[in-house]
């Protein structure tokens, strides 16, 4: 039962630092700045959901990690080849590189 | 006995993960730079997370016996992603011609851009 303190104290920690997280979003003076912020946002967002699994004493929100996992890193890889290119999906045969 | 041991070993590896997440935020926050700031959320970020999953993992072996390899599966992936997603970031940033902080010395990649 004291062990639920500890996870509630690291719950309060992990949010002041998707706070942070979050100032860094809103104010990023460029579009780089956001990205990141995001990326690191969803990464907290996963250990709060197995910090939540502890405190709710269930193991069925594990999956639910793997899962955002994934499409965090997809969205950046998805942004970043946007930004790069402009373009995600390219429909180039000839396959030229010109950035 | 043993069991007891073990949840305190994942208590402690919970609270080194959020205290490493608040030193990324708190990076992130004062970082004067673009390219600095992805060096903080990039490596602190990450390895906080592993932490914290691992300390999960830990929790749920002494607590419940239970053995969740979906855990690690998810630390592995961290591992491996999230280093990828931050150079890539990174990357299409220098591209897209993203200012650095004036404190900057040198810049090796400016011929080749």
């Amino acid at each position: 039962m004291d062990m639920d303190i500890i996870i509630i104290i690291a719950l309060i920690l992990v949010s002041f630092a998707m706070l942070g997280i979050l100032y860094r979003v809103i104010k990023g003076p460029t579009l780089a700045d956001r990205v990141v912020g995001l990326d690191a946002l969803g990464i907290s967002l996963m250990a709060m959901i197995a910090l939540f699994s502890v405190l709710l004493n269930t193991k069925y929100f594990i999956s639910i990690i793997m899962l955002l996992a994934v499409l965090a890193f997809l969205g950046t890889t998805a942004f970043a080849k946007f930004m790069q290119k402009g373009e995600i999906v390219e429909y180039d045969r000839n396959n030229r590189t010109d950035h | 006995m043993i069991g007891t041991i073990v949840q305190i070993i994942s208590i402690i590896f919970i609270m080194i993960g959020a205290l490493l997440s608040c030193v990324s935020a708190i990076g992130l926050i004062r970082l004067p730079d673009v390219y600095t700031r992805a060096h903080a959320a990039g490596k602190s970020s990450t390895l906080g997370v592993m932490f914290m999953m691992f300390g999960v993992f830990l929790y749920f072996l002494a607590r419940d016996h239970h053995f969740e390899p979906t855990l690690l599966l998810a630390i592995l992936f961290i591992f491996t992603t999230g280093p990828i997603g931050s150079h890539l970031i990174m990357r299409s940033a220098y591209y897209s011609g993203t200012k650095y902080t004036d404190s900057t010395v040198r810049d090796d990649l400016k011929d080749v851009k």
